[in-house]
C-alpha cells in the first residue's frame, strides 16, 4: 500500500448543538482519487474545510500532507490545493492575469510563473484568450481554467468541491481527463461531487449521511456490498436513511 | 432599521442640530470696572447664547485661548469705557470672534451687537445727545468671512473617510461574495497580508485625493495652508488608517456588498456629516449627542484641520486631538484584525 497522504481519525465539527461532521474516520493515499459523496448537508463541505485549515475541528485529529490541522494549518496551506464549490478566479482579470495572480500567492518566483503560465496555455489551448477577461469563458473552459489554477503550484493534494456543477457532460468528460492527468503526476485528488456517475472515475469513494462516513470502498466494491448496479443505487439505498434534509 | 431611520432623523434634526446658538464660550476682558461696563457684562451674563467667563488676559493669553479653541469670542472694554461714555457721549468695545467658523463667528457678533445697542437704548432717552456704543470686530483667522475656509476642512475629512471607509469595505466583502476569499484563505497568504494588500491602494489614491483637494483649496479657492504642510498630510494620513481600519471591521461584520455600502453611509457618513462640528456646533448639541460625537474620528480630525490650515498652529496645539485619532487608528485596527475571520466558519 503507498504512502498515506489524508488520515483522520473521529474528526468532528459542531455548530452549537448542530453536528455537522460526525466523528469520521478515513485515510486517503498518495495518487489516490477520492470521491466524497453525500447528500446536501451531510458535512461534505464542512469536512473538506476542516482538512484545509479553513474551518478548526471541534474535536478528533487530522494529518494531510503529513501536518496536523490544528497545529500547522500554515504548513497543510502551502502543500494543498483548493477549488471551491463557486467559480473562484478572478472575473475582472484576464486568463493569464489570474494565473500569475495565482502563481504569486502561492509564492512561485516570476520565472516559474512565466514557464508555468505558458504551459497552462498552451495545454489548455487558450492562446486566443489569454488576454481575455475570465468573464467572457464559457463555464466548462473557467472550470477547466480554475482546476489548472488550483494545481499551478504542484501541490501534494488538490481538493475539489464540486468542481463540475452546472456543466455539460462534454465538458465534464474533459474536466475528468485533467482530473487523471494530475493524479497520473502523483497529485492526490480530493473531490466532492453531486453527480453519481463521477463517482465511477475514482478509485475510492466514501458516502456520508448526516454527518457519518457510511461507506467507503472501490465503486466495483460498493456495488457488490450493496447489491446494487450503479453507484446511483447504492447512494440511494444509504441516503434513504437520512434524517436530516438541507 | 427602516423604521428607525426617519425617527432618529427627525429627532435629531428637530431637537438637536441647530444653527442657533446656545452657552458658546466667550471671555469678556474687563479692563474698565465701571458701572457701564458692569451693566454690559450683567446683560450677556443674562443672555442664554453665553457662557461668560470674566478675566483680565492680556492680548496674548486672548490669542492663546482663540487657539486653543477654548473661546468663540473675545469682548474688550476699554480701560477708560463709563468716562468715555459719559463725557464724549461716544466709546468702543472690542469684540475679537474665532472665524474659522464664520457662521459661529458672525451670529455671535450679531448677538453682541444687538445686546450692546439694546444697553445704549436704554441710557439714551436720558441723555440730550444720543450714546454711541461702537463695536470693533475683529473677525481672527478669516477676516473677509469666506466660507471656503470652513468647509474646506470638512470635505476633506468627508471625502477621505467615505473613500477609505465605503471602498476598502465593499471591496473585502466582494472577495466574499465572489467566493475568492476563501481561495485566498486557503493558501498559503497570511490574513493580514490580504488585508494590506486591499488597503494600500486605497490609501494611495485617498492621499492623491487629498493632494487635489488642498490644490483646489490653495489656487481655485484661495484658502491658503498656514501651517505646516507635511503635519497635515502626516495628520491626513492617520485619518486615513482609522478610515481604513472602519472600512476593514465594518467588512468583517457585513455578507454583501450592498449591506457593506448601507453600513458604511448610515455609520460614516451621516454621523460625519452631522456631528463633526462641521455643518452644525457641537456645543450646542444636547449632552448625549456631544458625547456621541467624541467617537466620530473626523470630529477630531477637522479641528486638527482648521488648526493647521487655518490657525497656522503646529503640533503642540493638536497633539490631545491627534492621540485621539491614534489611539482611535489602533483601535478599530485591532478590533477588525481581530475579527477578520482567518478561518471561515
Amino acid at each position: 500500500m503507498s504512502e498515506t497522504v489524508i488520515k483522520t481519525n473521529k474528526l468532528t465539527k459542531r455548530f452549537g448543538d448542530f453536528v455537522a461532521v460526525d466523528e469520521i474516520t478515513f485515510e486517503v493515499h498518495k495518487g489516490e482519487i477520492f470521491g466524497f459523496l453525500g447528500a446536501n448537508g451531510a458535512g461534505k463541505t464542512t469536512a473538506m474545510r476542516m482538512l484545509c485549515g479553513l474551518s478548526t475541528p471541534t474535536s478528533g485529529e487530522a494529518t494531510v500532507a503529513g501536518y496536523d490541522v490544528f497545529k500547522q494549518p500554515e504548513e497543510i496551506k502551502k502543500n494543498i490545493g483548493y477549488m471551491s464549490q463557486k467559480f473562484s478566479l478572478y472575473e475582472d482579470l484576464t486568463v493569464k492575469e489570474n494565473i500569475e495572480f495565482y502563481g504569486g500567492i502561492y509564492g512561485l518566483t516570476n520565472k516559474e510563473i512565466k514557464e508555468k503560465s505558458t504551459e497552462l496555455i498552451d495545454k489548455l489551448g487558450l492562446h486566443n484568450e489569454a488576454k481575455k477577461l475570465v468573464s467572457s469563458l464559457p463555464l466548462g473552459w473557467k472550470q477547466k481554467l480554475s482546476f489548472s489554477v488550483a494545481i499551478v503550484h504542484q501541490p501534494k493534494i488538490v481538493f475539489l468541491d464540486e468542481p463540475t456543477g452546472g456543466v455539460d457532460p462534454y465538458m465534464r468528460r474533459q474536466f475528468w481527463d485533467l482530473i487523471y492527468e494530475g493524479a497520473d503526476k502523483g497529485i492526490t485528488i480530493f473531490v466532492t461531487t453531486h453527480y453519481l456517475d463521477e463517482a465511477e472515475y475514482c478509485n475510492r469513494v466514501s458516502i456520508m449521511v448526516d454527518g457519518k462516513i457510511e461507506a467507503l470502498d472501490s465503486p466495483a466494491g460498493l456495488r457488490k456490498t450493496y447489491e446494487a448496479t450503479t453507484i446511483d443505487e447504492v447512494f440511494y439505498k444509504l441516503a434513504r436513511k437520512a434524517k436530516r434534509s438541507e | 432599521m427602516l423604521f428607525g431611520f426617519p425617527i432618529i432623523q427627525i429627532v435629531l434634526f428637530g431637537f438637536a442640530l441647530t444653527n442657533e446658538l446656545k452657552n458658546a464660550n466667550i471671555v469678556v476682558v474687563d479692563n474698565a470696572k465701571d458701572l457701564a461696563s458692569q451693566q454690559i457684562i450683567d446683560k450677556l451674563q443674562g443672555s442664554k447664547f453665553f457662557n461668560v467667563q470674566k478675566e483680565i488676559m492680556t492680548p496674548s493669553a486672548i490669542d492663546a485661548a482663540f487657539k486653543e479653541g477654548k473661546i468663540k469670542l473675545a469682548v474688550v472694554f476699554p480701560v477708560n469705557f463709563n468716562t468715555d461714555l459719559l463725557h464724549l457721549n461716544k466709546a468702543s468695545i472690542q469684540v475679537i470672534a474665532d472665524a474659522s467658523d464664520p457662521n459661529t463667528a458672525q451670529t455671535l457678533t450679531n448677538y453682541i451687537t444687538s445686546i450692546v445697542s439694546d444697553y445704549q437704548a436704554q441710557l439714551s432717552p436720558t441723555a440730550q445727545i444720543p450714546y454711541t456704543i461702537h463695536p470693533e470686530v475683529r473677525m481672527l483667522y478669516n477676516p473677509d468671512l469666506k466660507g471656503a475656509p470652513n468647509f474646506v476642512p470638512g470635505v476633506m475629512a468627508m471625502v477621505l473617510l467615505l473613500v477609505c471607509v465605503m471602498m476598502t469595505s465593499v471591496s473585502i466583502v466582494r472577495e466574499k461574495e465572489m467566493g475568492t476569499m476563501e481561495i485566498l484563505l486557503v493558501s498559503p497568504v497570511k490574513p493580514l497580508m490580504v488585508i494590506v494588500a486591499k488597503a494600500i491602494p486605497y490609501l494611495v489614491l485617498s492621499i492623491v485625493n487629498l493632494c487635489v483637494i488642498l490644490l483646489l483649496s490653495v489656487y481655485a479657492l484661495n484658502v491658503p495652508v498656514k501651517g505646516s504642510l507635511i503635519l497635515l498630510l502626516g495628520e491626513s494620513t492617520l485619518l486615513i488608517i482609522t478610515a481604513l481600519a472602519l472600512g476593514l471591521l465594518i467588512s468583517t461584520i457585513t455578507s454583501s456588498q450592498q449591506s457593506a455600502m448601507f453600513a458604511s453611509m448610515l455609520g460614516m457618513m451621516l454621523p460625519t456629516m452631522l456631528l463633526s462640528g462641521y455643518l452644525f456646533p457641537i456645543e450646542n448639541m444636547p449632552f448625549v449627542l456631544q458625547v456621541i460625537s467624541n467617537i466620530v474620528p473626523a470630529r477630531w480630525y477637522y479641528v486638527i484641520v482648521k488648526a493647521i490650515m487655518l490657525k497656522g498652529l503646529g503640533f503642540s496645539f493638536i497633539w490631545k486631538e491627534t492621540l485621539v485619532l491614534a489611539s482611535m487608528a489602533v483601535f478599530f485596527t485591532a478590533l477588525s484584525l481581530r475579527n477578520f475571520k482567518i478561518r471561515l466558519e
